[in-house]
């Protein structure tokens, strides 16, 4: 490693000798993520905003896309949500809280195998729907639940 | 440097369910202190979670997601043995890489 760093350091090509090392994966990053975060979409005040930044505008209502939340939420700080599309090929699945500040809440992706079936817990600032959004051969799909918070998520 | 996650992988049937806790502030940038000062966003951007080493799951979290975040997740075409990596980054660069083997 000595003499790549060596290399790497004499300046001259260095950015060159680094993509060639990433590139023959001699020096592979720890982490690998497939993408960016989307600070558009996560960033988007309002929620037509936001479905329209993940290109989820205009998706249809389908009973394979099946959320779980609880009809009443005592702490809003902390919301339990499943979301399982049995929708054959989901690829993303998203989930945005309507009337928080910024809906989107999380975007997942699965690729080798993985189910699309994910749970997480959300910040819910007052009542409303959460709406789960669903990927699969281009098309979006939608489901929603209302979700009555008694005490908000984003006080203190 | 953030604490360890936690990650439970179990087979249940031919499906592989993985369990995270992270631990992490998950600060939204909504609150405000006593002083009435905003408190910046610190929260988890990108997470990651691969099979051995093959990557199945890509996630972007915002400061929405509750603190010390708890996601679940199911795999199919694991096996006993095989090793679960996952990885997370928040916005202020920090990062966290953890392993734990399906039992």
């Amino acid at each position: 490693m000595d003499l790549i760093r060596r290399t790497v350091l004499k300046g001259a090509g260095a950015t060159g000798v680094l993509a060639g090392l990433l590139a023959t994966g001699m020096l592979k990053p720890t982490l690998a993520y497939a993408n960016e975060w989307n600070a558009a979409a996560f960033g988007a005040k309002d929620l037509d905003v936001a479905l329209k930044t993940i290109g989820a505008d205009g998706a249809a209502a389908n009973p394979a896309l099946v959320m779980k939340a609880p009809d009443i939420a005592e702490n809003g700080a902390v919301v339990p949500v499943d979301v399982v599309s049995n929708i054959p090929n989901t690829s993303s699945i998203a989930i945005l809280v309507k009337k928080n500040p910024f809906p989107l809440a999380a975007l997942f992706e699965f690729s080798n195998g993985a189910l699309a079936d994910v749970s997480v817990r959300l910040k819910v600032a007052e009542t409303s729907a959460i709406i789960a959004i669903a990927k699969a051969d281009g098309k979006t799909y939608t489901a929603q639940k209302e979700v009555k918070v008694t005490v908000g998520g984003c006080g203190g | 440097m953030a604490d360890p996650m936690k990650i439970r992988a179990q087979m249940k049937g031919d499906v592989c369910e993985i369990r995270v806790l992270m631990s992490h502030p998950m600060e939204t940038g909504q609150r405000k202190d006593n002083d009435g000062k905003t408190i910046p966003a610190h929260h988890i951007q990108l997470v990651s979670v691969a099979l051995n080493g093959k990557p199945v799951v890509s996630g972007q979290l915002a400061g929405s997601v509750s603190r010390n975040p708890v996601l679940g997740f199911k795999v199919k075409g694991a096996k006993a043995g095989d090793k679960v990596t996952v990885s997370w980054k928040d916005n202020k660069g920090d990062s966290r890489t953890d392993e734990a083997t399906v039992a």
